[in-house]
């Protein structure tokens, strides 16, 4: 049986330009206009400060705050792609994203790895970013 | 004023013996509880002007409005409710506001309930937090699953502090031992470390045995003045304290990976009973994962933050321990239909009349009762005493 649909980002006001740029393979975080904090995930107001937030391009560097290898997924849309690393990055900037870890044996992951950002292809979709030993 | 601590007591428990139950409508469970915790204290459903519930997620048979579907379904018309949503915590965060209200008059009996068919399941059911939209954009598009978000804790807390998965599994180890006592656990055969960590692995380094069964059941239960507890049919449990607390939803705003929201939710239910740790007698806490637990030990301040793996190596939470917890066998052996809360607030109540279908304590006269939920998103914390 064909497993169903994953779930893709879905584009609002906000997060267009975020994605558009990821389909350039840049990588894009918010900083504050007023005060200079930068933040993940994107949100209309400056969490600091309440001020206006704005699109900057990250290095795409960081590491490995901390990650998991799901073996099994309860959801089956993701079954296929088993095993797979689910881990929070901590980037340059000081700030936290979901992601996969891609391209790195599974017992070479550690919590503090060296990563950068990539943009496997995805098809016709946009792609998500994902980080690589780095 | 604070909280009303003593004044208001749970007078009535019930939890469904069900943990099998294909075609039975979550509501139908309900009614079950509902009736079961009513005539364990003496009351009958008009005498009920106080409700809450959450039956949000699929298993439960709900959707947007449940707790007044559910109220419909039971022919309650309550004059305070309370749907409160966070996760399998918020049947204590239910207790603690109905306590509120109690006190203040604006309900005289007030019953919280949950079911679910979380085993046979009435339609499928997406295991993620949040849809793939505003915040959810974020994270759902990269498969998290419940069992991964909790993952990602303890692997973080192992790369810190050194817990080891024979201190993970020591956890499941112990609910299983308690669940033997306890002729309605849904699992009872012994189970060993090795059992644990042979078991197949589901999100590193959670294996299955460190992860909550998944049963069709519920429970109920009923609170009522102090002044109405004392003329009723069961022996009054009293509240004495209660806090909650908010976390994250989002997993990359969790900060840090190595404590919950109990930090919060436990420190302000023991200052508004007035107590300290060494005046509680045993635990009921969540365990939707090995790793949920020596969390919530730390964050609770039952031990020192990275202390968790030894305070469990000292025989901390066995029934002779010095936090006995899950007495029941708890959610990784007796019971978890999907969201544990009002089942650890039963089993805590049923502690302190000394009628634990598992391991009765000597003596106990405190309890404390924690529910964490969503993923280690909110947190509960209720004191029982008699």
């Amino acid at each position: 049986m064909d497993a169903p649909p994953k779930p893709r980002p879905q584009t609002d006001g906000l997060s267009g330009e975020f994605w558009a740029a990821a389909r350039e393979g840049r990588l894009l975080i918010q900083r504050c206009a007023d005060c200079g904090e930068h933040q993940w995930y994107p949100r209309a107001h400056c969490l600091r400060c309440g001020g206006a937030p704005v699109w900057v391009e990250a290095s795409g560097r960081g590491v490995v705050h901390t990650f998991t290898v799901v073996r099994r997924s309860t959801n089956p849309e993701f079954a296929p792609d088993t095993p797979y690393v689910f881990a929070i990055i901590a980037l340059e900037e000081g700030v936290r994203m979901a992601a996969r870890v891609v391209d790195v044996p599974l017992e070479h992951l550690r919590c503090e790895l060296p990563v950068r950002v990539v943009f496997p292809p995805a098809g016709d979709e946009t792609p998500l970013p994902c980080f690589t030993g780095g | 004023m604070g909280f009303p601590s003593g004044e208001v007591a749970v007078v009535g428990v019930y939890e469904s013996p069900l943990r099998r139950a294909p075609g039975v409508h979550p509501y139908a469970i309900h009614g079950e509880c509902i009736l079961g915790a009513l005539a364990d204290a003496g009351l009958e459903l008009g005498d009920v002007d106080g409700f809450a519930t959450a039956a949000s997620f699929p298993s439960e048979g709900g959707l947007q409005m449940s707790l007044g579907e559910v109220a419909e379904y039971m022919g309650i018309h309550p004059r305070w409710f309370d749907s409160t949503d966070i996760g399998g915590a918020a049947f204590i965060t239910h207790a603690g506001h109905a306590a509120l209200a109690i006190a203040a008059g604006l309900a005289d009996v007030v019953v919280v309930s949950y079911a679910a068919a979380g085993a046979s399941g009435v339609l499928p059911f997406p295991d993620y937090n949040t849809a793939a939209a505003g915040p959810g954009q974020w994270e759902v598009p990269y498969g998290p699953t419940t069992v991964a978000t909790y993952a990602l804790a303890a692997t973080r807390h192992a790369y810190e502090f050194g817990t080891t998965p024979e201190q993970l599994a020591a956890i499941a180890v112990q609910c299983r031992a308690n669940a033997a006592a306890n002729d309605q656990a849904r699992f009872r055969d012994p189970m060993t470390v090795d059992d644990v960590l042979a078991s197949p692995m589901i999100a590193d380094p959670l294996h299955r045995n460190d992860c909550c069964i998944v049963t069709d059941s519920g429970g109920a239960f009923v609170l009522a003045s102090r002044r109405r507890a004392e003329q009723l049919a069961a022996k009054p449990v009293y509240l004495l304290g209660f806090g909650e607390a908010l976390g994250q939803i989002s997993m990359s705003q969790m900060w840090p990976f190595t404590e919950t929201a109990a930090v919060g939710s436990g420190a302000r239910a023991l200052a508004s009973a007035g107590m300290t740790h060494d005046e509680i007698d045993c635990a009921q806490l969540y365990d939707s994962f090995t790793i949920t637990v020596l969390l919530t030990l730390e964050s609770l301040g039952f031990c020192g933050r990275g202390e968790g793996g030894a305070f469990v190596d000292s025989g901390a939470l066995a029934p002779s321990g010095v936090l006995p917890i899950n007495t029941d066998g708890g959610g990784l052996s007796s019971n978890h239909p999907g969201r544990r809360g009002a089942l650890c607030m039963i089993e805590g109540v049923r502690q302190l009349r000394g009628e634990s279908p598992g391991v009765r304590l000597d003596g106990a006269r405190t309890c404390l009762v924690h529910g964490t939920g969503g993923s280690l998103s909110a947190t509960a914390t209720a004191i029982l005493g008699v």
